[in-house]
């Protein structure tokens, strides 16, 4: 098993309202050095969180006690545009979120995360600015993420939307399996198409 | 059924379509690179697997490689380490590796079509977000993240979706001192980042059919930075002449059967798009950017767009503007710059070093300006030392330097320092990108070497009509 079985999850959230936030941000690239998968969680949103002489911004909403322990991040429109650094979808999960949602990703960040165990959950522009709204006003406001129905309620009013995931990725969030495990089974198949290419 | 070109490359290498889900995608060539592969290595044999087909996979040394001094240890330990990782894991499981001073070396995007890995009709992937390069051969080529690289070293395949299509038209001519880098934040700036976010793009039209292989590989290299899975351009002659007689392309027998396939890769008439797009060649002026992401860019001599104007959140526009020092309504012409980086996938070639030496020649450099002039392979250093091109850079005071991913993204010794402002032939303006702080301007090579001889920002034109 890659990662930790995502069914429902009831959590409160960061609030990222910024649009185009780039994989540079999420881990600049001087941070990708590691020849392990370890502590990625360090160096997440490195320099929008730690000042240059490395004490934390203390306005940035990652490093804000009121939402300390969220599972869940609310980003801007375009969230994860740029590198196809996993790493970027690493540090997310390594600092203890499973779920960004947004009202629009960038693909590969996007694919990135699902293979991690990160559930990207894309929402309408509007559903999004009431996410924004709810949690600005108040930061206990919980979110409740459920994968089996593909729903998304904002808890104190049961507002909801639905989102969408294929059904195949979403067979291996609720299992915790990934692509590899799929693949393997199918060796001959994959080795029969390989003869009949051209080069 | 009317196929498009992509249509025609993606359903052939279809192995298995998943009910409700994505398709198995064969993957005929996979580049690997230092930093995003030893994950990938370490998971492979953490599950007992091997890598299936060796043959298929092709790792260089980029990112992480210094540009000066390369004869020697490699000084950043972290750096050595992801190198070491890298070269040992290709000799482990028998995969061609071109190391640091490798004759073969240099960025991966630049040094898979010189050796004729890139072909048309291929399915390309690296864990990298560029690999939207090879595309300019008519190969379906993407970026993919480490989970990927490992389930293509021990399957070959990949699961994906198929994207939606998009063709991009651009017709008519070129003006004097417009080259294919300003074709692509041209129409970057009309897509935004993610006006193809879904999309694989087909670019069409007289320019891109006038346009030389290098030149389609900067536009279907910055294909990612409108959101994009990928670009690619149908081949045509001008394809199979570059591509004929590199050292790894079929051979014989093979390159004539090869032919046969390569000649059918087109749209046909009446193939369907998702979305389509036409733009007209004169409306194209050489471009800069001003803000923190590619979508933020203008024709040179423009001023910066208020915030009224653009489409999207004010207040990232504004937060943009802030980082980068800058005002709506700001000039960009005669801003003062501290640094020139000519090189990366984007614009490390051989055509990219011509356009920088047809303005410097007989010029010189700007006592201000730091400049790095950074060729993308080994090869590119011969062709630059063949042709004179390396004394004509000396002359004006220039220093080359040895190949690399270099100030593109900082991860390598090279960096822009912060609060300085760069001028960069590079592809991501984001904030930090080629070090923390530092403020980049994307540009041609001609707005880069007009820049890096007046010491300000400089439109290219006015130093070539003279």
């Amino acid at each position: 098993m890659a990662y930790d079985k995502f069914e429902v999850l009831t959590s409160t959230a960061y609030p990222l309202p910024i649009e185009n936030v780039d994989t540079d941000q999420i881990i600049p690239a001087r941070f990708l050095k590691a020849t392990e998968r370890v502590d990625f969680d360090k160096n997440f949103f490195r320099d929008w969180r730690y000042n240059q002489d490395g004490t934390p911004k203390t306005d940035f909403p990652l490093n804000k006690k009121i939402y300390a322990g969220s599972k869940i991040l609310v980003g801007g429109r375009n969230f994860g545009s740029g590198s196809s650094r996993e790493h970027a979808a690493w540090s997310v999960y390594d600092f203890g979120l499973r779920c960004v949602i947004s009202s629009a990703f960038a693909d590969i960040f996007k694919g990135n995360c699902l293979n991690v165990g990160v559930l990207p959950v894309q929402v309408s522009p509007e559903f999004a600015d009431k996410l924004f709204d709810a949690i600005m006003a108040d930061p206990k406001t919980e979110i409740k993420v459920d994968l089996p129905n593909q729903k998304v309620t904002l808890v104190a009013t049961g507002e909801s939307e639905s989102f969408d995931i294929n059904a195949y990725k979403k067979d291996n969030m609720l299992n915790g399996f990934d692509d590899i495990d799929y693949l393997k089974n199918m060796e001959n198949e994959i080795a029969a198409f390989a003869e009949t290419r051209p080069f | 059924m009317a196929k498009t070109l992509f249509d025609k490359v993606w359903d052939s290498h279809v192995v298995r379509s998943v009910k409700d889900g994505p398709d198995v995608f064969f993957i005929d060539r996979h580049f690997i690179h230092e930093v995003t592969s030893p994950v990938a290595f370490l998971g492979l044999e953490g599950r007992g697997n091997t890598v299936v087909y060796p043959e298929r996979t092709f790792a260089t040394a980029d990112h992480n490689t210094p540009t000066v001094n390369q004869h020697l240890p490699v000084e950043d330990p972290l750096s050595a380490n992801q190198l070491d990782a890298l070269e040992n894991n290709a000799k482990k499981h028998g995969i061609s590796h071109w190391g640091l001073g490798d004759k073969n070396n240099g960025i991966v995007h630049v040094v898979g079509p010189e050796n004729g890995i890139t072909l048309p009709g291929a399915t390309i992937v690296c864990g990298d977000s560029h690999t939207s390069t090879h595309g300019a051969f008519g190969a379906i080529a993407f970026g993919i993240g480490t989970s990927e690289v490992e389930m293509v070293l021990s399957t070959q395949c990949i699961m994906q979706p198929k994207p939606k299509k998009m063709r991009i038209n651009v017709n008519g001519k070129l003006g004097i001192g417009v080259t294919p880098k300003d074709v692509a934040l041209y129409i970057i700036s009309k897509q935004t980042t993610s006006g193809a976010t879904g999309y694989f793009v087909e670019y069409a039209g007289d320019v891109f059919k006038d346009m030389s292989m290098e030149g389609r590989m900067t536009v279907c290299n910055l294909s990612i930075e409108m959101g994009a899975r990928g670009g690619m351009i149908a081949p045509d002659a001008k394809t199979f002449e570059y591509i004929k007689g590199r050292s790894l392309t079929p051979k014989g027998a093979d390159w004539n059967k090869a032919m046969k396939y390569w000649e059918t890769l087109y749209t046909d008439e009446n193939a369907e798009f998702d979305a389509e797009f036409n733009y007209d060649a004169s409306d194209i002026e050489p471009m800069i950017t001003y803000g923190t992401n590619p979508g933020m860019g203008m024709g040179v001599t423009k001023s910066i767009p208020t915030a009224a104007n653009v489409e999207g959140g004010a207040e990232t526009y504004k937060k943009s503007l802030g980082y980068m020092s800058f005002s709506e309504g700001d000039s960009m012409i005669g801003k003062p710059i501290d640094f020139v980086f000519l090189g990366s996938c984007t614009n490390g070639r051989i055509e990219d070093f011509r356009a920088f030496c047809s303005i410097v020649k007989g010029r010189k450099k700007a006592d201000n300006v730091t400049a790095w002039l950074v060729p993308g392979s080994h090869k590119v250093v011969d062709q630059i030392n063949t042709e004179g091109l390396d004394k004509i850079i000396t002359d004006a005071g220039f220093v080359l330097r040895e190949p690399g991913c270099s100030a593109c993204l900082a991860m390598n010794d090279d960096k822009i320092p912060a609060g300085k402002l760069s001028v960069s032939t590079s592809n991501r303006n984001f904030e930090g990108r080629q070090g923390p702080g530092s403020r980049t301007l994307l540009a041609s090579p001609l707005v880069a070497a007009a820049s890096a001889v007046e010491g300000v920002v400089t439109d290219p034109r006015t130093l070539l009509v003279s």
